[in-house]
């Protein structure tokens, strides 16, 4: 796998494997010394134009634990931000000796944009561009669930059958995008919820269900698992929705909503929360939520997409 | 001036015949014709047309002389058939006064490949808030007598209105670039499946379509003319043959890519097919076809926009909307069109020629082949099919989006003012055009 750009690209065996060779990643990180020699000798750069801690050092602790070097580049302050091109910032990156690079971007397509124009030969991760894909969110999310799922058995296992609802801003969404291609690859049965001003026009030919009715949701489709989109207030602002207070009443994984999930129902967020709008505190902190689940299995996915891509994998 | 005599060449109608192009006029058409000291050029199996013409071109000077001038982008017109082209007003400085309408006028003129035709801009700076110097371009040197604001809709509905009255009092009329800008914030694909799927923010079809709607009852009201630019959704032809069958004065055009190419060409994120109004879908291809070959889109304009090579390799959010598409219109018309059955060769010159120099005011264009006409020919191989390429580009800019595209046909020659401005399918050099 020379590039990982998006999920709608990957297949099923695909999709496993990548999960297995996490699945084989977390396991050296119950060893007393974590660090893997794999990658000794390679040169990761984090390619951020657009800030994200989190994935930024996630991906950074996933490289590092493969014994690459890893060089921090973020948009602000930098030549990106007088206006380099993306071609001139790549080239220059691997000039200094680039062999990854996993890129964030403000723009949908960037990474498809960056790996297919020739500039550069380096492998690219796309650690989310605009609101296309996240890949490996997806890869993280769909990790987590077959291990709450299937614990110890779950290599080689896909989602056959599994329910999920994904909840809350699909237009704009990344996490959504890359989820339903996956989680559908992996064979369960996704449904989107939202207010229709936040489902994307032309999805009549997506492998989902498109509901508008969180509570008939949740009744109709018995889900495995429900995952809270995070909802920018500021959406308010541009007819969106009419108020936070209507989104969360609607939308949100409220109290009440969250006493009604069935009990082995799991409540996923990709992260950063906001508590008391879309999610609240009382269904983020349950045994249920897998959140701080998903940022640890974060390390060992990205440690995965990091190795296949760079390490050549093995087929 | 040499005179030339064309042997064997097939008209729209079917007829073939021989044509002598001499003192400045098509001096005689027919069979078996012979001329002491003519050049004689062998037209068998080509088709004459009359010189095509342009409604919407973007030639680029001032301002933008990196990707075109009125010299470059009048050899991609003649490359491509043409023999008059339409130049549009957004430039830098916006053509906006009678002084950059007659530079534009003069370019074209020492150029010498094509009639330009500047067009003059609706709203100062194309600032959509106050009408630019409208009676001065008409009354210039360079009769102005189109008008647009293309780039931007005329948005703001009184304006619109006014504009619109106002321009009639000079005979002229005005092209209006539909998009609804509210409807079309931060827009970057057709919004449907395709758009869905990429995460590009969706340019939705009524954003074009609330537009043509408003302008043709706006036109109605007010008894001027109106005529749509780049008309793109199955919608908008609904609304236009609606408008034409009440008698509303409006005219439409399509452009050559919005015949041929369909939004999923964005699948790869590749800004070549960056355009506005975007790629449309299939259903919507079939209707604009339909539309042109029934009448309802009255022509084919190019929407040339040339465009340096690095705003098309950028992210797509960040790349230029446009391709360069004079050079490859016949082609793409003869395959979109011709090929399906759509439109013979009559209606091609219908819509490539004698109604865009109708609709334009263009004295002196798309008068049908007959002894006194102008000399304006174009002569196509309609046998020939080629893979498009780099050096079928005679502009100066390469971002057309059939490079690598098999296409029908070829231009073998070009006749502007009975002298050949292509020959053989190469462009003439400007010191033997003047000669």
């Amino acid at each position: 796998m020379k590039h990982l750009l998006s999920t709608r690209d990957l297949d099923r065996d695909t999709a496993v494997r990548i999960l297995d060779t996490a699945e084989d990643m977390a396991a050296t990180q119950q060893r007393e010394v974590k660090k893997l020699p794999t990658l000794r000798g390679k040169t990761v750069v984090n390619l951020f134009l657009e800030d994200s801690t989190r994935t930024r050092i996630s991906f950074e602790a996933a490289a590092k634990r493969l014994s690459a070097d890893v060089i921090n580049f973020a948009a602000k302050g930098s030549s990106v931000s007088k206006g380099e091109s993306l071609q001139d910032t790549a080239q220059t990156l691997e000039a200094i000796g680039a062999d990854g690079i996993v890129l964030r971007h403000w723009a949908s397509g960037g990474p498809a944009v960056l790996a297919r124009s020739g500039w550069i030969a380096s492998s690219v991760v796309n650690a989310g561009d605009g609101t296309h894909e996240h890949p490996t969110q997806a890869l993280l999310d769909a990790f987590t669930l077959r291990r709450r799922l299937h614990g110890e058995a779950s290599r080689g296992r896909d989602l056959d059958g599994v329910s999920v609802l994904i909840v809350g801003d699909i237009l704009h969404s990344r996490v959504a995008r890359s989820n339903v291609w996956l989680l559908t690859t992996l064979g369960a049965r996704v449904t989107l919820v939202g207010p229709p001003t936040l489902l994307p026009h032309g999805i009549a030919d997506w492998p989902v269900t498109a509901l508008h009715d969180l509570d008939a949701a949740i009744a109709d489709t018995d889900p495995d698992a429900v995952m809270m989109l995070r909802v920018q207030r500021e959406r308010m602002n541009e007819a969106f929705f009419p108020s936070a207070r209507e989104y969360s009443a609607g939308w949100g994984l409220t109290v009440a909503r969250f006493a009604a999930l069935p009990e082995r129902t799991v409540v996923m967020h990709p992260g950063p929360m906001n508590r008391g709008f879309e999610i609240s505190s009382a269904a983020a902190d349950s045994p249920r939520s897998t959140v701080l689940e998903q940022v640890a299995n974060g390390v060992s996915v990205r440690m995965a997409a990091l190795y296949l891509t760079l390490a050549g994998g093995a087929e | 001036m040499t005179a030339y005599l064309i042997t064997g060449a097939a008209l729209a109608d079917g007829r073939t015949v021989d044509l002598v192009l001499d003192g400045g006029i098509v001096a005689e058409v027919g069979t078996g014709l012979s001329r002491a000291g003519a050049t004689r050029i062998d037209a068998d199996g080509l088709l004459a047309l009359p010189g095509l013409v342009d409604l919407h071109t973007h030639l680029r000077e001032p301002g933008g002389e990196g990707s075109e001038t009125v010299l470059t982008g009048s050899r991609a017109a003649a490359a491509g058939g043409y023999t008059a082209v339409s130049a549009m007003a957004n430039t830098s400085p916006v053509a906006d006064t009678a002084s950059v309408v007659e530079q534009v006028q003069a370019l074209g003129e020492a150029a010498g490949y094509v009639t330009v035709r500047p067009i003059g801009a609706v709203t100062k700076g194309l600032g959509g808030e106050q009408l630019a110097d409208i009676g001065a371009m008409a009354r210039s040197r360079a009769r102005v007598r189109m008008f647009s604001d293309d780039g931007f809709c005329v948005a703001d509905p009184l304006l619109m209105r006014r504009a619109l009255e106002y321009i009639r009092g000079f005979g002229g009329v005005l092209a209006q670039h539909a998009q609804e800008p509210r409807l079309t914030i931060g827009a970057q694909l057709n919004e449907g499946p395709t758009s869905a799927e990429l995460g590009l923010a969706g340019w939705p079809a009524v954003a074009e379509e609330a537009i043509i709607a408003r302008d043709v009852l706006l036109a109605q009201h007010t008894g001027a003319r109106l005529h749509v630019c780049h008309l793109s959704t199955a919608g908008s032809v609904e609304l236009v043959r609606w408008a034409k069958s009440r008698g509303i004065a409006v005219t439409a055009e399509v452009t050559p890519h919005h015949l041929l190419l369909t939004d999923r060409l964005a699948e790869g994120y590749d800004a070549r097919y960056k355009v506005n109004p975007p790629l449309r879908s299939d259903a919507d291809v079939e209707a604009v076809r339909a539309g042109l070959a029934d009448g309802t889109i009255d022509v084919v304009a190019t929407d040339h926009a040339p465009h340096p090579a690095d705003s098309k390799t950028a992210e797509w959010s960040e790349a230029a909307n446009g391709m360069v598409g004079l050079e490859s219109a016949l082609s793409v018309v003869h395959e979109a069109m011709v090929e399906t059955g759509l439109l013979d060769w009559a209606g091609v010159e219908r819509v490539m020629s004698a109604a865009p120099a109708r609709i334009g005011g263009i004295s002196g264009h798309g008068e049908a082949i007959a002894a006194g006409s102008s000399p304006e020919i174009v002569l196509y191989d309609p046998s020939a099919r080629s893979d498009f390429a780099a050096e079928h580009l005679a502009g100066r800019s390469r971002n057309s989006p059939y490079l690598g595209r098999r296409l029908p046909g070829r231009v073998v020659a070009v006749f502007h003012e009975g002298r050949p401005t292509v020959l053989d399918g190469a462009v003439t050099p400007q010191e033997a055009l003047r000669a």
